[in-house]
């Protein structure tokens, strides 16, 4: 986080030096940018506060940490596409879901589709890919992410 | 009369906008603790993302104004080979934040005439290999875990950005213009 506020101050004052004119463009661009985004993205937050309340932790792991793993693999699967959240939260959930039992083809379902696949990030992707590949890639993405999850189980040898 | 018609461009947002206050106000109002918990995780989200949005808009509006357009079209346009997707792949391993973060960054390079497979690369290798995020993972899962997940993931979704971004450029498909009529004010203006 840090990093990106030093390299943000960094290269907006390098520009600033090189030519004033065209940062201030450059600012321009941003503001008008992010002023497009923001229903969506808007959007997209209260769609989150209400998924992540209605999903909280300890009923993720009573799911993922199953008996029969084809079903914990396809509610992970489930789960991280309908969810989201940031990896620093995330990837620590794991770590909890593996102490309690999750197979490791299990929480790489999760956190695949998890990052990779998003419903409540899909209002935004439509505004910036359309409608028809946003849906296209989220549908590959998903494919993409059942076949590492199967992978990784094989890897592990949890599918004997 | 503006603020009419931006609201009529964002149906989405307004009707969801207008039942999530209704309930935020509501839940307010009586004390419901469900409604009230959901209205903290909204605040504490948009906090997080104030934070790091400024700054990736504002590298964006760099981006555009300093970057020549035929510089990414060199690297990452129709033609530059499967090193375009090692680029891709290797750039979006230095982004940080969600899909929220990166799809504006893909979009602004395919604006600059970025092939439209790379720019699909990019935005899925994103959600795999962000360096911060790998780090976290690795230590709460195991290099093994990783490692492996790199391996199987990455060249599929290079396979598959490549048949996706092919198919659709096939079929001339464009992506949305995100800001067209100030694009075309620039474009006299140069």
């Amino acid at each position: 986080m840090l990093i990106l506020y030093i390299i943000t101050v960094l290269l907006l004052g390098l520009s600033l030096l090189a030519s004033p004119r065209k940062t201030g463009r450059a600012l321009q661009i941003a503001l008008r940018r992010f002023l497009r985004i923001a229903p969506a993205f808007l959007c997209m937050l209260m769609m989150v506060a209400v998924a992540l309340y209605l999903v909280p932790d300890h009923v993720l792991v009573q799911v993922l940490a199953r008996e029969n793993k084809w079903i914990a693999m396809g509610s992970a699967l489930g789960f991280g596409s309908v969810s989201i959240m940031p990896g620093f939260i995330a990837f620590p959930l794991c770590g909890i879901l593996l102490d309690r039992g999750a197979l490791y083809m299990v929480l790489s379902a999760f956190s695949t589709t998890l990052m990779m696949v998003g419903v409540a990030t899909f209002p935004m992707e439509r505004t910036y890919l359309g409608t028809r590949l946003a849906l296209c890639r989220n549908v590959v993405s998903f494919i993409i992410a059942t076949v590492v999850a199967i992978a990784t189980g094989l890897f592990f040898g949890e599918l004997q | 009369m503006k603020v009419v018609k931006i609201l009529k461009q964002h149906p989405w947002t307004v009707g969801v906008g207008a039942l999530f206050s209704i309930f935020m106000l509501g839940s307010l109002h009586t004390g419901f603790a469900p409604g009230e918990a959901i209205g903290r995780n909204f605040l504490s989200f948009l906090g997080q993302m104030l934070r790091v949005l400024p700054c990736v808009f504002i590298l964006v509006g760099l981006f555009d104004v300093w970057i020549k357009t035929e510089t990414v079209e060199k690297h990452l346009g129709h033609g530059s080979g499967l090193l375009s997707y090692v680029w891709a792949v290797l750039l979006a391993g230095t982004t940080v934040g969600g899909l929220q973060v990166v799809l504006p960054v893909a979009h602004a390079l395919y604006v600059k005439r970025a092939n439209l497979s790379v720019v699909l690369a990019f935005l899925s290798a994103a959600g795999i290999c962000r360096v911060p995020m790998t780090l976290f993972e690795a230590s709460f899962l195991g290099w093994r875990f990783t490692c492996i997940r790199f391996a199987v993931s990455l060249p599929l979704v290079v396979l598959f950005s490549a048949v996706i971004g092919w198919w659709f450029d096939q079929r001339r498909y464009r992506l949305p213009d995100v800001d067209e009529t100030t694009d075309k004010a620039e474009a006299q203006h140069r």
